[in-house]
């Protein structure tokens, strides 16, 4: 068993080691994660007072449509699969992916993808002057079609989801092929188990997305008429291929993040995860029900009643696995005993946090009521609870359960501390007022607001600001890790199991050449 | 050992790179498959009225059954794509009819552009159910529409309202939308 | 590159807020729940979402009230033991029917308020809303009231807001800012009032909270809806789905009147739509001073184009320069009045917003102002 890397850039350039491209995944993400948040940081200056102070409108829309896109599939779904590179290959006790090279490929697609993305910005050497995509990160046709810079963004998407379906691919394979002697499906750790879950649903929604912006080039530049009406065609129909990709990304974002606190929980509680099987099934029929629910986000389009009332009962369903999920997590921790390490802090944040989302899910799933929700901020706080507090929530909290077994070493305890309270309050602060103003009726995606919301959002900014600091803080945290602290011992948590802590703390280069038996 | 897992990764890579070929072909299939969906359901007044109705079936099955006790209200709305200069707008607001008699209404357009212009009109039916039931005999929509420079003319509808009609609609609302067909002009550069 | 200018705007902005709080703190903090209709379907909605909210309610404070009771009580600091058990099925089956059976005490209601909602038989009053970039039209379609038959106007942000919108304005925020219309849609009190939506060019949605009404407008397709206001009053609401760079200022004023004086607003509306369309024909005519026009251009100029191409035509993004440009100077009139009243990439058509005097002076205006001085003065009857 060698145990030598080769060194360099070349390393990282040629690497087909899952634990490098797991690295590069993630520092990729990271990257992301700052370049979206920055932008997130604009949208709040400028909704900080009423009044048009810092950005004119259009580069305002630039700012919401380019932060949607980038923090969907920049940095929370790459960050997922760094996850996944890491994680699965340890966890099932396979030596690497099941293909190293394509694995290779599909993260080294990623940069490409996100340059071609943000490159419209900086057409004619002037930022500000907002000529990149303005339409929303759900670009709804006839007004992206109005986009000058179409292609690049189309081209975007290409890569972005060629890189998905390769790494998908690459996921199912691993887990379906290289599982060690005696590891049955039934015994994959819970975060195995929602990957390869979520890399079905990749592998049915990316290329339908691929489809829909397909549709869009030709329509604009090679005559074809699917959403214009003048050629036959209809711009509703974009929203519904859209949303078919759509609801089932919302799981493809989530159930990892399910996946990573069903590890936490348990290892903090001392206690077995409470009902695994449960789990299993429930994970498997949210992925179900998140492809006959795509239409509730169109209440307001004019379908037939009986779609509606369809829409509307298929979505509200989807309470009962998530609700029965919840209920797990809590007869986890019920009769444990519980430590409160900074991995198990962010986990508990989770549960509390993302159940929230989900009960404003559930409200926004009634048609009656949604008409008045929806496209309102009350739509952006839930998407925020459940994607901010809930999926990248679940991001941190695996960096902090695992980054001991990735670098040998412990994070800093007080700072981490720091990190999490700070983080906790201002996102409240950040995005609970964003409920008030939307039930009040602001909509969502605009620039400048009548006076009565000014209160609400200028506490909004605030805890903006200071979710996106402390955020930096994360970012001298991961670096402090990384280059040191107290050195972590291979088991790291008392009460962890899975394979991953069998290795050495770092993991070495190379781990289970020879497959582990599992009893 | 190791050459069986290769066998067996081949062969899952094929398998879902095919799901995947599948699911993008999907995506166009879809398209067919709403409008299969908009028929049964009849969404909104798309696509279905694009038909013309054949007269011999209206002389077989309908005219015999006009309901002189119910009258329908009709109403029309014009309206033009930002695409086209022109002017349009119906003869009559609205129009009271019976189920089953046909009724002829006109429909005036003028080009006010210096140049020659091929429109095509988009018609929509609300309520949508009501989309079944509204037949057109004969519409400016079937075909698009050449105007010369600064040409105006009359355009007809004959179209009836089937007898059938659920008994809850008693008002109809009929829009056109014009659009220019010239790309060139109705797509953004 | 500007990059820089954007981080210093941004740097003193955030200061100057941590320091000075919510120095603007207009409103009190009573915006918290969903605004209540003046409908009574309106009222069912927020009825359902306060139902909604307590099963919600009720639930989060069981759900959680475990996990707190665990945090506190079930620590290892306090000696805790973890117990053996990871399942149990009664358990699981119970937890898994709950939510089920509250779920269907949900839909039922829902699903009542959803099929009235979507009733729109037996309507008094038709208004056709047409979504424009950035601005609505409405027609009235259809009258069971009045006689408001044939009535139509373009609705557009009022032009104190529109002023006091603009980047680096600082100017005060007028009453009602962005929620303020140069012209209201009026309708009757305790109609049944159906809108059917539709857009010029891109998706549009007609939503006024007050009126629990919100649908989309979609081009070449039409939608509709309805709402019954049961008390007289102004109500506004805004457009609600991102229709490109002023989807934020395209606000909707509804004014609810008593019948008879609904019936006076019709009249009075027609009388006043015969007597503008008698002034342009007469204006088509008659023969201006470039005074005159360059007067009215600035106005009409302030009210539709100034959005974009700015205050002193210095244009932005992917909106042109008007100052300099040769469109606007050295270029044919007649181009310049097509492209006016015809459109050009993303700008709009203004052919049937602005009548011939309107296009002839922002014509005018466009050429001389901000030292374009080509003197040349446009009268009505050279646009068509």
């Amino acid at each position: 068993m060698s145990d030598h890397a080769p060194t360099g850039i070349k390393r990282w350039l040629f690497t087909t080691n899952h634990k490098d491209i797991g690295t590069l995944y993630l520092w990729f993400s990271f990257i992301m994660l700052l370049t979206g948040g920055a932008m997130a940081m604009v949208i709040r200056a400028e909704l900080l007072y009423p009044g048009v102070q810092v950005v004119d409108p259009n580069f305002f829309n630039m700012m919401t449509t380019m932060h949607g896109l980038i923090m969907v599939f920049g940095a929370i779904m790459p960050a997922m699969v760094g996850l996944a590179n890491w994680l699965i290959p340890m966890m099932i006790g396979a030596p690497d992916m099941a293909l190293p090279r394509m694995n290779n490929w599909s993260f080294w697609i990623l940069p490409g993808a996100a340059i071609l993305l943000v490159a419209p910005m900086f057409i004619g050497g002037d930022f500000l002057a907002g000529q990149g995509p303005a339409f929303g990160w759900t670009f709804y046709e006839p007004l992206s079609g109005q986009y000058g810079n179409l292609a690049f963004f189309v081209f975007a998407v290409h890569l972005l989801g060629f890189s998905s379906i390769m790494g998908s691919i690459n996921i199912i394979a691993t887990i379906l092929n290289m599982r060690a002697p005696g590891m049955t499906l039934m015994k994959m750790p819970m975060f195995v188990w929602t990957w390869l879950i979520t890399a079905f649903l990749l592998i049915a929604v990316m290329p339908v997305l691929a489809g829909v912006v397909t549709m869009m080039l030709t329509d604009k530049y090679f005559g074809t008429s699917f959403f214009d009406a003048a050629g036959g065609g209809d711009p509703v129909m974009f929203q519904h291929i859209f949303w078919f990709f759509g609801h089932p990304e919302v799981y493809i974002m989530i159930l990892p993040a399910f996946g990573v606190v069903s590890q936490i929980i348990p290892t903090f509680s001392r206690k077995k995860l409470f009902g695994y099987a449960s789990m299993v099934y429930a994970t498997a029929a949210i992925a179900f029900l998140s492809f006959i629910v795509w239409a509730h986000h169109m209440f307001t389009v004019g379908m037939p009643v009986a779609g509606e009332l369809y829409f509307m009962y298929a979505t509200v369903m989807i309470a009962v696995p998530t609700a029965v999920k919840v209920f797990n997590w809590t007869a986890t921790m019920w009769k444990g005993a519980l430590t409160f390490e900074i991995p198990m802090l962010w986990s508990i944040a989770f549960v509390f946090l993302f159940t929230i989302g989900g009960f404003t899910g559930l409200m926004l799933g009634l048609a009656p009521v949604d008409f008045q929700y929806h496209d309102t901020y009350f739509v952006v706080a839930h998407f925020h609870y459940v994607l901010v507090t809930g999926a990248l929530f679940g991001i941190i909290a695996a960096f902090y359960y695992w980054v001991p077994k990735w670098t040998g070493n412990m994070y800093p305890p007080l700072l981490s501390k720091i990190h999490f309270w700070v983080s906790l309050v201002s996102v409240n602060v950040l995005f609970f007022p964003q409920h008030f103003v939307g039930l009040a009726g602001m909509p969502r995606r605009i620039p400048d607001y009548a006076v009565q919301f000014a209160d609400w959002n200028y506490w909004s900014s605030i805890g903006g600001f200071v979710f996106g600091l402390s955020q930096i803080l994360f970012l001298y945290i991961i670096i402090k890790t990384i280059k040191g602290g107290e050195k972590a011992t291979d088991q790291v948590w008392e009460s962890a199991e899975g394979l991953e802590w069998t290795v050495a703390s770092p993991a070495p280069y190379h781990t289970f050449a020879t497959p582990p038996e599992v009893k | 050992m190791h050459e069986e897992r290769k066998q067996a990764n081949i062969k899952t890579t094929r398998k879902t790179l095919l799901i995947a070929v599948a699911m993008f072909g999907f995506g166009y299939a879809l398209i067919p498959l709403y409008s299969v969906i908009c028929d049964v359901f009849g969404l909104n007044g798309r696509f279905i009225d694009l038909q013309q109705t054949d007269k011999a079936e209206y002389i077989a099955n309908v005219e015999k059954q006009v309901d002189t006790n119910r009258t329908i209200r009709v109403e029309f709305l014009t309206t033009l794509n930002k695409s086209l200069n022109w002017e349009f707008k119906a003869m009559q607001n609205t129009v009271d009819v019976h189920p089953g008699k046909v009724t002829e209404v006109m429909f005036y357009a003028k080009n006010l552009t210096g140049r020659k212009v091929i429109a095509q009109a988009v018609p929509s039916v609300s309520p949508g159910t009501a989309n079944k039931y509204f037949s057109k005999m004969e519409c400016f929509c079937f075909d698009q529409q050449t105007f010369e420079a600064g040409e105006a003319r009359n355009m007809p509808l004959r179209f009836y309202v089937d007898p059938n009609l659920p008994k809850r609609i008693k008002t109809i609302s009929l829009g056109y939308t014009f659009f220019d067909t010239d790309r060139k002009v109705a797509s953004i550069k | 590159m500007s990059a820089s200018k954007l981080t210093k705007k941004l740097g003193s902005l955030i200061m100057t807020a941590l320091l000075l709080g919510p120095a603007m703190a207009f409103a009190d903090y009573s915006t918290l729940n969903m605004t209540e209709s003046v409908s009574k379907i309106g009222q069912d909605m927020y009825d359902l979402h306060m139902l909604v909210f307590w099963i919600c309610t009720v639930a989060g404070i069981l759900v959680f009230g475990v996990i707190f009771w665990s945090i506190i009580f079930h620590r290892k600091s306090k000696g805790a033991k973890p117990a053996p058990f990871h399942e149990n099925t009664t358990v699981e089956v119970i937890w898994t029917s709950i939510p089920l059976i509250i779920l269907v005490a949900i839909a039922v209601p829902s699903t009542k308020t959803l099929l009235e909602y979507e009733d729109t038989t037996n309507s008094d009053l038709t208004i056709k809303a047409t979504g424009w970039q950035w601005k609505w039209e409405y027609d009235y379609i259809d009258d069971k009231v009045g006689d408001s038959k044939g009535i139509h106007f373009f609705s557009s942000l009022s032009k104190d807001a529109n002023e006091a919108r603009q980047l680096g304005a600082n100017k005060e925020l007028p009453e009602h800012y962005l929620l303020d219309v140069d012209k209201r849609i009026v309708v009757p009190v305790g109609k049944k009032v159906r809108i059917l939506t539709t857009a010029a060019d891109v998706i549009h949605a007609w939503w006024v909270p007050e009126l629990a009404i919100k649908r989309d407008a979609i081009p070449g397709f039409i939608n509709e809806s309805w709402f019954k206001a049961e008390k007289e009053g102004v109500y506004r609401g805004q457009c609600a789905e991102l229709c490109g760079k002023d989807h934020g200022f395209m606000p909707i004023v509804v004014e609810v009147k008593s019948v008879e004086d609904y019936k006076q607003w019709a009249s009075a509306e027609k009388g006043a739509a015969a007597q503008a369309a008698a002034a342009a024909a007469a204006a088509s005519g008659k023969t201006y001073t470039m005074a005159e026009l360059m007067a009215k251009g600035k106005e009409v100029y302030d009210a539709n184009c100034l959005a974009c191409h700015q205050a002193e035509g210095q244009g932005g993004g992917p909106f042109p320069a008007l100052k300099a440009s040769p469109v606007a100077t050295t270029g044919p009139v007649s181009t310049h009045i097509d492209i006016i009243t015809k459109g050009k990439g993303i700008m709009p058509p203004f052919g049937a917003q602005l009548s011939a005097l309107d296009v002839a002076a922002v014509t005018t205006y466009e050429r001389n102002a901000w030292g374009n001085n080509t003197g040349d003065v446009v009268q009505p009857s050279q646009v068509k």
